[in-house]
Order: structure tokens, then C-alpha cells, then sequence
């Protein structure tokens, strides 16, 4: 396995040199963060929300409107960068970096393609759950540095969400590393893919049906770490006003608008990579048995078929977040501690049971 | 006695070690504006950079697991919540004046006797050993081995450690 930079290196039949695989890497990456989240907000947040509710949405700017979100960016860099007098505007200025540097970190461990990967991390999966609790970080600094009580409240409301449901996240995916034995988000999707049920391989084993609850407990503590409603008690707009977003605006605001959904999107990717079978196609349509028989077409197919699943994991995210009214705060703690947990612990139980058995 | 040329030639300038002076560097510098800054949310926030540091140590020393936990742990788990602690009771914008304790003083002896007694330990047993130049990263397999296996039995002991404290903070903190 050589890696996404050697293999471009491949294509262009060029060596490489390690500064320019660096520079690729991080390229890849910002491609991979930005160009989900925008998808996910056009189709998703202007034309399929616009759609529910019986309106067109955006129109004007484009074919059918698919530029409104380049007038949208275009629109919020203009505006005046304010800092509220009181506010710590060191901190405050930091925040939203924090936010969007933990959804970077993340998408480094998200494989594309059987080369196709920025690092192959053992731990990839590990690495994954820790990084994204960085975000909390930058949204209690938002909170505090903003001087206001809103902003504070929203900031707090919003940890102890992250908290309550990080836990269940994590506990999911344990299922799912006691299936495939490994961390390594790579091994996972061949593990997924080389599998059979019950001796049929023409599906692979995608563990979302053997990790059923594990995938359901998932989606949910996902929609809660995201704070989409009906789980978007931090930025409650009718009574904290934007919550720990109160007081940012211009770019600053833009920041964490492309952190929300960027982090939406990571997590779509991550999801299809634990559950739907991740870049792959069952290894028996082709009669590939392990990675490095892959074919090598793999690594152009393995990024469309990553996107499509991420698009049908975030228009789930996105539908549950249109349809469902939001939680109260002792609703939404209860339902953390009192049901995703201990149903997330039986599934742990009953894996490493059929694990030992079979 | 090395002079500082030699010391700075060869063998020791590699890529590994200039990062973890930086890194170092820039840890020692965040930890003394944790105990001189004014604010206590500042002084939080420089912590969580002296834990990231020891975080990008590990991944220097090919110890990602590690560093990883250190990540999940202290800046992901201990670090949000003496945040939401201290900012759910005390935490105002701006400079403080009774931040100090009045008996600091005495921490310098204590942290002093730390140094000397970590600094003790890790020369006698480790002396002149040096890290492999090709140090491979071990895999986790072998962690959980390690763990399971010849140290079992201090992995329940601090379970049940765990478990006390954790039953203690629910009977300290329940009203009825």
C-alpha cells in the first residue's frame, strides 16, 4: 500500500518528492472537509428543507440557484468584523479555528480508495472519536470569550450535550472494532467488504446489519454531537438567540456556519466507513480476496462511492433534523444516560458474545 | 567537557529531536503562563497546550496509542469539564487579583523534590539506553495483550479504584 500522494504520483508518472506529498495531502483534505459541507447545504439545507415545506428556496443566483452559496460566502466576507467591547477577543477570535481544525483532523483518517488515503493510522478509529471531542474546546472558548449570558449558557448547554453523547458514540463503535478486530479505518471496510453472511458473499458483511443497534445508537449520538435539531438545545434560536453563535459575525460566523456542516459531512464519511462497507464494492463481484488484489480503477470509484453513501448518511441527518421538534434539556440528558447507554452497553455484550461463540 | 558545536553536530540534529525541542520549548513556555496568567479560564486554556504537547511527545516517540489516549482523556474528557466547572461558577472576562495561592511558596520545594526523584529514576533504569533510530510504532493487539495478560490484575484494582470513586461523587452529590 503506498498512499494517496505516490499514487498521484502514479498517474502524473512523476516521483514525487516528500514536500509535495505533504502539499497533496493537504489539499486532498481541504477538498474531502469543503466539498462535502457545501453540497450538504445546498442540496440539503436550501433545496430539500425549501422542499419540505412546500416552497422553491434559492432561485436567483444560478441555474436553479446552485450559485446562491458563493453569493452566500461572498455576502458574509464583507461584513464587518465585530467584537463585542467586554469580550476576551483573543479567545474570542480562536474559537472558531478550534472548532474547524478538529473537523480537519478528523477527515486525515477517512480512506477513499484502497491507495487512496491520507494516513493509515492503526488506531485510525480511535484517533477519530478523540479528535472530534476537540470541537467541544472551541465551543465552551466561544461561549465564555463572547461576554454574554447567552452566549454563555448556549457554550455550556452545548458541552454537557457533547459530553452526554460522546459517550454512547463511542460505546457503538465498539461493536463494530470487536467485528472487524482492527481500529484501522482500512481494515474495517475490508473486513466489511471481504466478508460473507452466512457463506453468501455477493454483499459483503456491511455491519450494518449485524450492527443494527450499534448503527441506530450511532446516527443518533452523531445528530446530538452535531447539534442538529431535535438535538440543537446550544443554539436554541428562540430563547438563547444563536447560543454560543450570538455574537460572531462575517467570517467569523461563516467559520462555524462550514464547521457545522464540514463536521456533518466527516461524520457521514465516517459512518458509511464503519457501517455501509465504506469505499468498497464486495470483494467477490470481482473475485478480489484481500487489499492488495484491489484492482487500482478502485481508487477513482472508491471516492464517488464514499460521496454517494456520505450524501444518503447526511440526508438522513438532514431529514430527522427537519422533521423532529427539539428536546427539552432534561429530556435530552435523560434519553443520553438512561437509554443510549445501557443499550449501547447490551449490544457491546451480545457482539463479544457471538464473537467468542461463532 | 562537549563543546556546544559537537553537541549540536552530527547524530543529534535530527528531525525527531529538533521537534521535540520545539515542542518542549513551547510546553515549558505554556506551563509557566498556566501559573502566571491572571484569568483562570487562560490559565485552562494554556493547560490544554501543555497536554497537547505531551500528546505530540508520544507521537515523536512512535507511541500513537498513547498519544491518542492522552487526547481523548485529559484535553477531550478532564480538560472540558474543569472548563464547564470553572465557567458554570467563577469565570469572569479580565484579570484577577486573589487568583494566587498564599502558600505557593511551598510548592516549589515539592515540585523541586518531583523533578529530582522522576529524574532519579529514569537514569537508573534506563542509564544509556537509547531508543531504536528505526522505533516502529506497536501495534495495538499487543497493548491490550500486555494488559490483559501479566497485568490483569492491577487493571481491576484501578476499576474498582474507579468504581469507589465513582459511587463516592454520586453519594457525595445526591440531595436525598
Amino acid at each position: 500500500m503506498i498512499g494517496l500522494s505516490s499514487l498521484a504520483g502514479e498517474l502524473l508518472a512523476v516521483e514525487v518528492p516528500y514536500w509535495g506529498q505533504s502539499l497533496l495531502r493537504v489539499l486532498g483534505g481541504t477538498v474531502a472537509v469543503l466539498l462535502p459541507a457545501g453540497t450538504i447545504v445546498y442540496v440539503f439545507l436550501f433545496k430539500m428543507m425549501s422542499f419540505m415545506q412546500s416552497r422553491l428556496g434559492p432561485m436567483e443566483a444560478g441555474p436553479y440557484g446552485s450559485l446562491q452559496l458563493v453569493a452566500e460566502v461572498g455576502k458574509w466576507l464583507q461584513k464587518e468584523d465585530i467584537i463585542p467591547e467586554r469580550a476576551d477577543s483573543r479567545i474570542f477570535k480562536m474559537a472558531p479555528i478550534v472548532v474547524l481544525v478538529s473537523t480537519f483532523l478528523l477527515v486525515a483518517v477517512v480512506p477513499f480508495g484502497p491507495d487512496a488515503w491520507f494516513t493509515n493510522f492503526e488506531a485510525g478509529l480511535f484517533y477519530a472519536l478523540a479528535v472530534s471531542s476537540l470541537s467541544v474546546l472551541g465551543i465552551l472558548m466561544a461561549g465564555w470569550a463572547s461576554a454574554n449570558k447567552y452566549s454563555l449558557l448556549g457554550g455550556l448547554r452545548a458541552a454537557g450535550q457533547l459530553i452526554a453523547y460522546e459517550l454512547p458514540m463511542v460505546l457503538a463503535v465498539i461493536g463494530v472494532i470487536i467485528q472487524a478486530e482492527t481500529m484501522n479505518l482500512q481494515q474495517i471496510v475490508v473486513a466489511q467488504n471481504a466478508g460473507s453472511i452466512f457463506g453468501f458473499d455477493g454483499l459483503g458483511n456491511p455491519y450494518i446489519i449485524t450492527q443494527f443497534v450499534g448503527f441506530l445508537v450511532f446516527m443518533i449520538a452523531i445528530q446530538a454531537e452535531l447539534t442538529q435539531a431535535p438535538f440543537d438545545m446550544p443554539i436554541a434560536e428562540s430563547e438563547l438567540v444563536s447560543g454560543y453563535m450570538t455574537e460572531y459575525s462575517g467570517f467569523r460566523f461563516l467559520i462555524f456556519f462550514i464547521g457545522e456542516f464540514a463536521t456533518a459531512g466527516v461524520f457521514s464519511l465516517i459512518a458509511s466507513v464503519l457501517f455501509l462497507g465504506g469505499w468498497g464494492v464486495p470483494f467477490a463481484w470481482f473475485g478480489w480476496t484481500d487489499i492488495d488484489s484491489v484492482a487500482n480503477w478502485m481508487n477513482i470509484a472508491g471516492p464517488v462511492i464514499m460521496i454517494t453513501k456520505m450524501m444518503l448518511v447526511a440526508f438522513i441527518i438532514m431529514w430527522v433534523r427537519f422533521s423532529y421538534p427539539r428536546f427539552r434539556e432534561d429530556q435530552l440528558q435523560k434519553f443520553a444516560w438512561k437509554v443510549l447507554i445501557p443499550v449501547s452497553l447490551a449490544n457491546i455484550a451480545v457482539t463479544s458474545i457471538f464473537k467468542v461463540v461463532m | 567537557m562537549m563543546s556546544v558545536a559537537a553537541v549540536f553536530s552530527a547524530d543529534l540534529l535530527v528531525a525527531q529531536n529538533i521537534g521535540f525541542a520545539v515542542v518542549a520549548l513551547l510546553m515549558i513556555v505554556a506551563a509557566l503562563r498556566v501559573v502566571t496568567t491572571k484569568n483562570v479560564v487562560h490559565a485552562a486554556l494554556w493547560l490544554v497546550t501543555v497536554l497537547a504537547g505531551a500528546a505530540a511527545q508520544y507521537v515523536l516517540l512512535a507511541a500513537e496509542f498513547v498519544a491518542v489516549t492522552q487526547v481523548l482523556v485529559y484535553i477531550g474528557a478532564v480538560m472540558v469539564l474543569f472548563l464547564f466547572g470553572t465557567m458554570l461558577t467563577r469565570a469572569r472576562i479580565g484579570a484577577e487579583r486573589d487568583l494566587n495561592n498564599p502558600y505557593w511558596r511551598l510548592g516549589i520545594p515539592v515540585a523541586g523534590l518531583l523533578f529530582a526523584a522522576m529524574a532519579i529514576a529514569l537514569v537508573s533504569s534506563f542509564g544509556d539506553e537509547q531508543l531504536p533510530s528505526d522505533a516502529r510504532v506497536v501495534p495495538i493487539a499487543d497493548i491490550s495483550d500486555q494488559i490483559f495478560g501479566p497485568y490483569l490484575l492491577p487493571f481491576w484494582a484501578l476499576s474498582f479504584v474507579l468504581l469507589a470513586a465513582i459511587i463516592g461523587a454520586i453519594v457525595l452529590a445526591r440531595k436525598d
